[in-house]
């Protein structure tokens, strides 16, 4: 009996082999194994009836245990090497795979959180503001003179009598220098309000993203060079950029910023209006006047300001046509820009 | 603003090419929106020769022509019914395919038997004036084939500018052209007017400063300045026998250039200077002014006025107003009366040259809400400096086209003179800011090509503004015009060596950018949604202007615009929707600025994950245990700090122990919704910008745990917190973890109760643990759940 008892147990020992073989090997070690004529178990079961009742129960209820563990694991195997193979005829592999709901940032915050990116690289932190501020931060100490024309693009909402949602991000540069010294290289993008009436490329609310550079010594060449960076790392190498004279309060020299049109490489089409380029920002050197009211030397310091609007950028970037999308919230619309899945 | 190009050529006195000037003006600072080529539909209209003129075989009414109208063919015949048509004389001719004014297409056709190949055209066929008589003929040696447009001197273009609010002289042509003179290296020269009298053959027209005055009389009238704060500086003069009529053909032309419609010679006169000098003028019937007298002061409390539109309007102090012997009958530099108005009975003319006080203007025209060419001038500041000039050429323009005497100089009331304004320039500052050191001769040319003038002072240049630049005040903005003028893409753009700031990255953002991480991997696409709505709660913060009742306040909650949100989903037939939002969110707060928060919220509806085609049957829709789950994870990124309870609805609260303040909630949303949409739930957690301290390794354990489940009945009053709570507590530190697997309620247990299946890990790190250890603890567990909140592990 005990030899019978170390002989299965000598079987059981082939069982890692099992696990292990290739599909040849596997068909031998079934014949050799559980072969019907030379199989080794098969010739300890046919003992069996030759046995004592009581060895014959012992040794008869191990063999018939080891021969399902056997059966189990070369039945395993055959799957698993089928599984390996793809076999075709076990699974359609063309049926589609089991989802989950994918969820996805919007649109805006990409394009937001990819422009503070890239300005991270050539040295910007990430800045924020209140939405609600003074007229005092988004005019005043901005250099924009009481009663003049320039307050007419920024039409407001008021809260109170000098409270108002502020029509740009760039009271944000005040608080930023009232607060911490030069150097300041900072990147300040949030939320901003005008009294504008929805319209295909209008929103009372949209998103800017305001930049702000001074230290010493910085000049317009260093203005120029970070903004035409931004513009190639934003729409491709191969992006040329054109500054001309424009009008801000707070800069001077001020600029505007067009890039050469990313859809039709400047041959013009209708997204760049047959003109080849796509006005991209206002910008320029942050104005004396602005640094003096934050308390900044403005003899010893200079610096760079601009500001975009991140809907702008986005309905450039992926042929949106309507601003008014942004805001739906179409559950179609959010998952074009979620990445692919559901 | 629109300028004419013809307009600008005759300022400069060379051809231009609109493409060019586009080019130009964006270069200087006045981008182009648009060119407008005007009388377009004239294009085609070329001269035509009339070789003979006979009878029309068939008609006696109509003539047969021979017509060279330049065309390879030789000459056409053409049909013509106008009685004055003569041979050897030149007539517009439109060619078959011409498309005239009033849009009909020329067809080659037969009149009466005989085929015509284009019409000979009289003025009103052509939209160039009313005369039907006949055709229009041409004194004209141009040859035949030659663009009619050419030969009336009436091709041009309309070239809308944007200018900034900053470049009031950019608002005349003479402006735009001294950029563009100084942009081609050309000469600006204002055009003479045809038919005035050579320049200083009219002494009278000369003004003569009446310095420190405020008050005198030009040819009999009366004028005082009360109120010099609103108009610094004061001209006026009268032109006595004018006739009031038509413009000549000029005149009306250069006005309907610029799309401007022709009144009469006297007001076409006053704009054509408006236009060109950005000088606004006003001419009054001095027949009509009582006294006569004019007086310029502040308009007094609620002092009634009609204006020009009719509308009687009621002025208040800081606004200027013209009045006359006994009132006030014109709101200075915004708009005129009725009442004093140039008419064809007019003979004798007032003109008036001011410069109203800018920001004064700003306030009284928006008070008033009223807007004209002369007062967006006036808001941007004028040439203070160059008015006597722009008063001259006015009276040159007025006895040109209308006639009449100036007897006297122009009155220059002007109480306070003022000198050209001198800015110093350190040219070491010029490269400190822009990055080149911009020769000094350059700098110098540069700002003396539009009318800086320049001289050396020390190792300064002390620069003397033109009165027409009111924005050049300070040394930075002369730095500006050279970078301009020498052109922004001259200046090289390599990016160089810079240190880093000392601003860190707001905390804030970072807990944005990871609450919204959570999110998206919760499966949630995030929204924007408008932060203006309705009220939401009493202290929400309103509008002082709003566009409209729906919004009118500033949103307290996400919440309610993302349901909104949701709506919107319905009607175009989204079903599963899962949004969130991360934005401010707005209460009153103790001060003059609101309490601004930042928060996220999230909706769930819908199935609870996409139906995959094993699935058999539909996949079951989100519940509140769905709700549990993202707002847990909401809260656990946005308040890592709150502990999350069950809230007063059936829902949860986010609370921040010990205070007990609430920042958080979920529960089901109830709103109209349609049929076949799911519930709705949603939650909103205020969010803090605590920065979550790193994660600390723990080794993993490599003794073997010991499972034990644990099946209690809990009564009516019996939570699964509680019971955790003291299971936690009892077991101490070798119980690993403990977590509800089942709960079942039927007819195995009593009516109100629930059986509640727990399973526990044991696990000592040290040893291996022995069953009769974890049996004694689980022992005391069950005597304590039952001491405690009497609660029994279930029987069987």
């Amino acid at each position: 009996m005990r030899d019978l008892l170390a002989s299965l147990d000598g079987l059981r020992g082939r069982l890692p082999e099992i696990a292990q073989a290739d599909a040849m090997h596997l068909q031998q070690l079934r014949t050799e194994l559980l072969g019907r004529k030379a199989g080794a178990l098969t010739a300890i079961l046919k003992q069996l009836a030759t046995l004592d009742p009581e060895v014959r129960r012992t040794v008869g209820a191990a063999a018939n245990a080891l021969k399902g563990e056997l059966e189990a694991a070369l039945d395993a195997r055959v799957r698993a090497l089928a599984e390996i193979a793809g076999d075709e005829a076990a699974h359609d592999l063309t049926m589609p795979g089991r989802t989950a709901w994918r969820g996805g940032l919007h649109v805006l915050t990409q394009v937001v959180d990819e422009v503070c990116d890239i300005f991270r690289e050539v040295g910007f932190t990430r800045a924020v503001g209140p939405e609600a501020e003074t007229e005092r931060n988004n005019f005043f100490a901005l250099n924009f003179p009481v009663d003049h024309p320039a307050l007419d693009a920024q039409e407001s909402f008021y809260l109170g009598d000098d409270v108002l949602l502020r029509t740009h991000t760039s009271p944000v540069q005040i608080r930023t220098l009232e607060t911490h010294p030069p150097p300041v290289r900072v990147v300040i993008p949030g939320q901003v309000y005008r009294r504008d009436t929805f319209d295909p490329s209008h929103s009372p609310v949209f998103e800017q993203i305001e930049g702000l550079a001074v230290d010493e010594g910085i000049t317009f060449v260093d203005f120029k060079a970070t903004l035409a960076y931004f513009a190639r790392r934003f729409f491709g190498p191969r992006t040329r950029v054109r500054f001309s004279p424009s009008f801000f309060p707070f800069t001077e020299p001020s600029a505007d910023m067009a890039a050469s049109c990313s859809v039709c490489d400047g041959r013009g089409c209708p997204t760049c209006k047959q003109t080849g380029w796509l006005e991209i920002l206002g910008s320029g050197m942050v104005h004396p006047a602005v640094l003096e009211n934050c308390g900044v030397d403005a003899e010893r310091y200079t610096g760079f300001a601009f500001g975009m609007g991140a809907q702008r950028l986005a309905m450039v970037r992926h042929g949106i046509p309507d601003i008014r999308l942004f805001f739906e919230s179409d559950v179609r619309f959010l998952r074009q820009f979620a990445g692919r899945g559901r | 603003m629109i300028v004419s190009r013809r307009w600008l050529e005759e300022l400069l006195g060379q051809p231009l090419d609109p493409k060019d000037i586009e080019e130009r003006c964006h270069g200087f600072g006045a981008p182009v929106e648009a060119v407008v080529p005007l009388h377009r539909e004239l294009a085609d209209v070329v001269v035509g020769r009339v070789l003979e003129a006979g009878r029309h075989p068939n008609a006696d009414r109509l003539s047969l022509c021979r017509v060279d109208a330049g065309g390879a063919d030789g000459p056409v015949e053409v049909v013509c019914g106008a009685p004055n048509v003569t041979a050897g004389k030149a007539y517009p001719f439109a060619p078959v395919g011409t498309v005239l004014p009033g849009g009909v297409k020329l067809e080659r056709r037969k009149i009466r038997g005989v085929t015509s190949n284009g019409m000979l055209c009289s003025a009103r066929e052509l939209g160039l004036g009313q005369d039907h008589e006949g055709i229009l003929e041409l004194d004209t040696a141009a040859a035949p084939g030659t663009p009619l447009l050419e030969v009336l001197g009436m091709a041009d273009d309309q070239i809308h500018i944007e200018v900034t609010a900053n470049r009031p002289d950019l608002l005349g042509h003479k402006g735009v052209a001294r950029e563009l003179a100084a942009s081609l290296g050309a000469r600006l020269r204002l055009p003479p007017i045809p038919g005035a009298p050579p320049e200083g053959a009219t002494p009278a027209l000369h003004a003569v400063p009446t310095r420190g005055q405020d008050r005198g009389t030009v040819d009999g009238l009366e004028v005082r300045l009360e109120y010099p704060e609103g108009a610094p500086r004061y001209l006026m003069a009268v032109v006595r026998g004018v006739r009031v009529g038509p413009s000549p053909s000029w005149l009306a032309a250069r006005l309907t250039a610029v799309g401007q419609r022709s009144i009469n010679n006297i007001v076409d006169a006053t704009n054509y200077i408006l236009f060109e000098l950005n000088q606004p003028l006003h001419a009054f019937d001095l027949a009509r002014l009582r006294g006569p007298a004019v007086v310029v002061r502040d308009a007094r409390a609620a002092e009634p006025i009609v204006t020009l539109d009719g509308v009687a309007r009621t002025l208040a102090p800081g606004m200027t107003v013209i009045a006359d012997a006994e009132r006030a009958t014109i709101v200075a530099g915004v708009m005129g009366s009725a009442e004093s108005e140039v008419t064809a009975a007019t003979t004798d003319v007032v003109v008036e040259c001011a410069y109203f006080d800018p920001p004064r203007t700003r306030r009284t025209r928006r008070a008033l809400g009223l807007q004209s060419e002369s007062s967006y001038r006036f808001e941007r500041g004028i040439d203070m400096l160059a008015m006597p000039d722009a008063m001259r050429r006015a009276l040159e323009v007025i006895v040109a086209v209308a006639g009449g005497t100036v007897r006297e100089p122009p009155l220059d009331l002007w109480p306070r003179p003022q000198q050209p304004r001198t800015v110093f320039l350190r040219p070491e500052r010029v490269a400190r800011l822009l990055g080149v050191a911009v020769p000094r001769a350059d700098i110098e040319r540069l700002l003396s090509s539009v009318g800086f003038v320049v001289a050396p002072k020390d190792e300064r240049l002390a620069v003397q503004v033109p009165g027409w630049r009111p924005d050049v005040t300070r040394e930075v903005d002369l730095i500006e015009e050279v970078a301009r003028l020498r052109g922004y893409d001259s200046f090289p753009s390599e990016l160089g060596p810079y240190r880093l700031g000392t601003v860190p990255d707001a905390p804030v953002e970072r807990a944005k950018s990871r609450v919204r991480e959570t999110c998206v991997r919760a499966g949630m696409l995030e929204a924007r949604t408008m932060p203006l709505g309705p009220a939401d709660g009493p202290d929400a913060v309103a509008l002082a202007n709003p566009m409209s009742v729906e919004e009118g306040f500033l949103r307290r909650r996400l919440l309610p615009g993302l349901v909104r949100r949701v709506a919107h989903n319905w009607t175009v037939r989204n079903r599963d929707i899962r949004l969130f939002e991360i934005g401010t969110v707005f209460r009153q707060g103790p001060g003059a600025l609101p309490h601004e928060d930042i928060a996220v919220a999230g909706v769930l509806t819908g199935a609870r994950r996409p139906r995959h085609w094993t699935d058999g049957e539909e996949v079951p829709d989100m519940d509140i245990w769905d709700l549990k789950h993202h707002f847990e994870l909401a809260v656990a990124s946005a308040q890592p700090d709150a502990v999350i309870r069950p809230g007063a609805e059936e829902g949860w609260d986010a609370v921040l122990e010990p205070g007990g303040e609430v920042v958080g909630r979920a529960q089901a949303v109830r709103t109209d919704q349609p049929a076949w949409a799911a519930a709705v739930f949603g939650f909103e957690v205020r969010m803090a910008a605590t920065e979550p301290s790193p994660a600390a390794y723990r080794a993993m354990p490599t003794t073997p745990p010991v499972e034990r489940d644990l099946a209690l009945v809990l009564g009516s009053g019996a939570t699964a917190a509680a019971v955790e709570a003291v299971i936690r507590r009892v077991a101490g530190s070798l119980l690993e973890s403990v977590a509800v697997f089942d709960e079942y309620r039927g007819v195995t247990v009593p009516a109100g109760e629930r059986s509640v299946a727990w399973r526990c890990v044991f696990r000592d790190p040290g040893r291996t643990l022995r069953e009769q250890e974890v049996d004694a603890v689980l022992t005391r567990v069950v005597r304590a759940l039952k001491e405690e909140l009497d609660v029994q592990r279930r029987e069987g």
